[in-house]
């Protein structure tokens, strides 16, 4: 046992480690939602005014955006770096020791979710020093942070998933637009009661991203709201329930070693 | 030295890459689509605000914006076509190969618009089904039409001049990062008048600021900032007309 | 686990692939403890997909094999323990230096973590990495990578080493020194090593014995010597200095040999005592008084016995890209 534990922290360490010395990996992920917040804050402030609108601040409105993009961004991570592995041999090389498939997935999952904290740590710090209040306080924070390690897993292994299949880390960015377009198509910018366009308010309503903006904006500027927190986390436990399923089964047929 | 046949080559070349190619092709025809879906469907309630007074309506409002950020990055795509090139050393093929190597620039440059005069082609027809409403006389859409043209010719001289000095697909991001900026911090979202605190500042310092607004008025019929917006078209032209030449120029010398 | 000798046994091993010939066609061969083997083919011939099954990693479609004592097949798990393996990829990340590659192998392969850092250290010094081991690998030249390589294959002590072209795209500095090093595992630490290759030279070099393959069947089987004897003796090709001395050095060549055809200018004998014959032919040259301008040995080498077993060359011998095809299937 303590052998597997050892073995899925070398993977989770490796990962971390090898992100962290590429700064693009590192600054693009923290940098560009923190730009797009800023930009989308200045540009629609305006639409506070809007009757109905939840809040007066709309960086506290849009601040959720970034824990998802930070997903997203864990979801290219992890598929990139695996479908180099499968293309340079590295897994080969990995796969001739002892250590398990579940414990490999494990260790990518654990490396997702460190570096996945890392990116909310950072956003929750950027919106306190913009004053930024969170309506659910310290405990809220925590609750938010652990949120972001529920969905750097759900997203990771989704990034897994596509590397083991695809084998192939321009297949994965190529699939980077179409994440863009579900983050797009949600509630990101405009509360979905407020949204005037029917189609667009029935494609965010069933869009899941919607859902998982809403979980961490609940607890941004509303408080303690169970109906957001439930659909959220529920939704995240099943997408990574789903993600991580069948990422162990596609793992099992790259990995054909007998 | 002739530059037609270079140019024209180049350009046939480039663009039936693009053509046949539809990872290539498809992202700048796609991307727009998508945003222009995204903000005229999604952020509508905006022109509901108090002050936001654009008589087309919001959906023409968007699409304004949405023109000249194809056009933009229409020019910046090409450029990753350019640094590709230089990559798998094609590109010194054309330079060896011609002889006249301003027809280099000037065949992508045909190229970025050709891409491009595509993606308007789609985007208008899908923004008329959508009901946009064209407030403007002929002279006035040629006039909107025009300044896009302009600012995908910028947005390409941009792009190849940082592609011929970097030669390497790794000098995408610098190629895009500044026009993401400067398309960014201008009123994206509602008019310029009803931007508040440092976006206003920064909104009424960005040059492509008066050419959005241009745009969008001459598409209104009621025109504003037009001669402003192409002095400035011409100028942003001018200048990365100088800064690819001279990219051209460091990418000889490199050989 | 307990020990079950360090040999490798072959036996009908057959690999198809689903829209392909059969990459490796029913193969019989065995290794002994402690011994180098030559695996020599061409591009194509089935080297790659031999190893990458004898090292669990692809599922054989008929016959047996075991190595260490273990089946490849219903043993895998217990085959990996015994094994190390450098595969045709070195298989490095650019991103982690030579010592955390070390790290993270010790800790994959169960090595106690108050051994690792000892292991790494050892490895290091051993493949001549020490002053690179804190240089992240994508900077390291190729020589560099493949030396990391056998390292990591050697972190766990293997008894069993699987080398798959080790030595291709290296200089001659590099290459002889991964030889040393492999001569050096067989010979001190008792190793078995299976070595595919390529290079005539290598196998000639560092193989006690050398299994020829071609289209993924073995035709020929034997020490380098005894194969390149089976082919024939080696000959020496003499040349006079002046021409009219011609008729004299045939002469006295004539009691070393088989006279064979060459050029009008050269007299070749075919020595009926292989090399050991030489000397008397240097001596008698010289009491005859004849002066050389050149004096040549030609000795059948391994790519006359494929030759002989193929009808082609081994080298430009290759072509059907099988190997790529069997990694990327």
């Amino acid at each position: 046992m303590t052998n597997v534990l050892g073995q899925v922290a070398a993977v989770a360490r490796r990962s971390v480690i090898r992100t962290a010395r590429q700064p693009a990996a590192v600054v693009f992920p923290l940098a560009f939602p923190m730009l797009l917040l800023l930009v989308n804050s200045g540009g629609l402030d305006a639409s506070t005014k809007l009757p109905g609108f939840p809040t007066d601040s709309f960086v506290a409105f849009a601040l959720a955006v970034p824990f998802i993009q930070g997903a997203l961004f864990s979801t290219m991570n992890a598929g990139t770096d695996l479908a180099r592995d499968i293309q340079t041999g590295f897994l080969n090389r990995i796969s001739l020791t002892s250590i398990r498939g579940v414990a490999l997935i494990a260790g990518l999952l654990a490396g997702a979710v460190t570096l996945g904290l890392i990116q909310a740590i950072f956003y929750v710090v950027v919106g306190l020093i913009v004053g930024v209040d969170f309506a659910s306080g310290l405990l809220g924070i925590l609750v938010l942070l652990v949120f972001s390690a529920l969905i750097s897993i759900s997203f990771g292994a989704l990034g897994i998933f596509l590397a083991l299949r695809t084998g192939s880390g321009e297949a994965i960015q190529g699939v980077f637009p179409l994440l863009f377009v579900f983050l797009f198509l949600s509630s990101m910018n405009t509360p979905r009661n407020l949204i005037a366009v029917d189609w667009f308010k029935a494609v965010a309503t069933a869009n899941p991203v919607s859902y998982l903006i809403e979980c961490v904006r609940s607890l941004i500027i509303t408080g303690w709201d169970r109906e957001a927190l439930f659909l959220g986390f529920g939704l995240a436990i099943v997408i990574g329930i789903a993600s991580t399923t069948v990422a162990t089964l596609a793992l099992k047929e790259r990995l054909v070693r007998t | 030295m002739r530059l037609w046949p270079v140019a024209s080559g180049v350009a046939w070349r480039t663009l039936k890459n693009v053509f046949t190619n539809p990872a290539i092709f498809f992202p700048s025809l796609v991307f727009p689509l998508f945003f222009f879906t995204a903000f005229a469907g999604g952020l509508s309630q905006v022109s509901k605000v108090p002050g936001f007074d654009f008589e087309p309506g919001y959906t023409a409002f968007q699409f304004c914006f949405v023109l000249i950020q194809s056009a933009a990055f229409g020019g910046v795509f090409t450029g990753f076509g350019i640094a590709r090139d230089f990559e798998s050393g094609f590109a010194r093929r054309l330079l060896l190969a011609a002889p006249n190597r301003s027809g280099i620039v000037a065949g992508y440059a045909l190229a970025a618009l050709g891409r491009w005069l595509v993606t308007a082609c789609v985007l208008t027809i899908v923004a008329l089904i959508a009901g946009m409403n064209v407030f403007g006389g002929t002279v006035d859409v040629v006039g909107m039409y025009t300044l896009a043209l302009l600012i995908n010719l910028s947005g390409l001289l941009w792009a190849c001049g940082v592609a011929m000095r970097f030669r390497t697909m790794q000098a995408g991001p610098i190629m895009q990062m500044p026009v993401f900026l400067i398309l960014f911090f201008a009123p994206v979202y509602v008019p310029l008048a009803l931007l508040n605190g440092w976006i206003e500042a920064v909104a009424t310092l960005n040059p492509l600021t008066y050419v959005i607004e241009a745009a969008r008025s001459m598409l209104a019929g009621d025109e504003v900032h037009v001669l402003s917006a192409f002095v400035i078209a011409a100028g942003l032209v001018a200048l990365f007309t100088f800064w690819s030449f001279r990219g051209l120029r460091k990418a000889e010398a490199a050989g | 686990m307990e020990a079950r000798g360090n040999s490798i046994e072959v036996e009908g091993l057959v690999r198809e692939f689903r829209k392909g010939p059969r990459a490796v066609d029913g193969i019989e061969l065995r290794v002994d403890p402690g011994e180098i083997y030559g695996f020599l083919g061409p591009n194509g011939a089935g080297k790659s997909t031999t190893v990458l099954m004898l090292t669990t990693l692809l599922p054989p479609t008929a016959g047996k094999a075991r190595v260490g004592g273990y089946d490849v097949v219903a043993e895998g798990p217990k085959v990996r323990s015994v094994i190390g393996a450098a595969l045709q990829e070195a298989a490095l990340d650019p991103m982690l230096t030579g010592r955390d590659h070390l790290r993270l192998q010790a800790t994959l392969q169960g090595i106690p973590r108050a051994e690792r850092k000892v292991r790494a250290q050892e490895l290091l010094e051993r493949v001549g990495l020490s002053e690179a081991a804190d240089r992240k690998v994508g900077g390291y030249s190729g020589g560099m990578k493949r030396r990391l390589d056998l390292a990591l294959a050697l972190v766990h002590r293997p008894r069993i080493l699987f080398l798959d072209e080790p030595t291709t795209g290296l200089d001659i500095q590099s290459r002889t020194a991964l030889w040393d090093e492999v001569a050096r595992l067989a010979r001190d630490d008792g190793v078995t090593v299976f070595l595919t290759t390529q290079y005539l030279e290598e196998a000639d070099v560092l193989a006690d014995r050398v299994g020829i393959i071609d289209h993924g069947h073995i035709v020929a089987e034997g020490t380098p010597e005894a194969l390149k004897a089976e082919i024939g003796l080696p000959s020496v090709h003499a040349t006079p200095a002046e021409q009219d001395d011609r008729e004299r050095l045939v002469a006295a060549l004539a009691p070393y040999g088989e006279p064979l055809d060459g050029s009008a200018r050269d007299v070749v004998v075919r020595l009926r005592e292989g090399l050991a014959g030489l000397p008397a032919v240097v001596r008698a040259v010289d009491e005859a008084g004849l002066t050389l301008a050149s004096l040549e040995i030609q000795a059948p080498s391994l790519d006359d016995v494929f030759l002989a077993k193929t009808g082609r060359s081994l080298e430009g011998a290759g072509g059907d890209d099988q190997d790529e095809d069997e990694t990327a299937a």
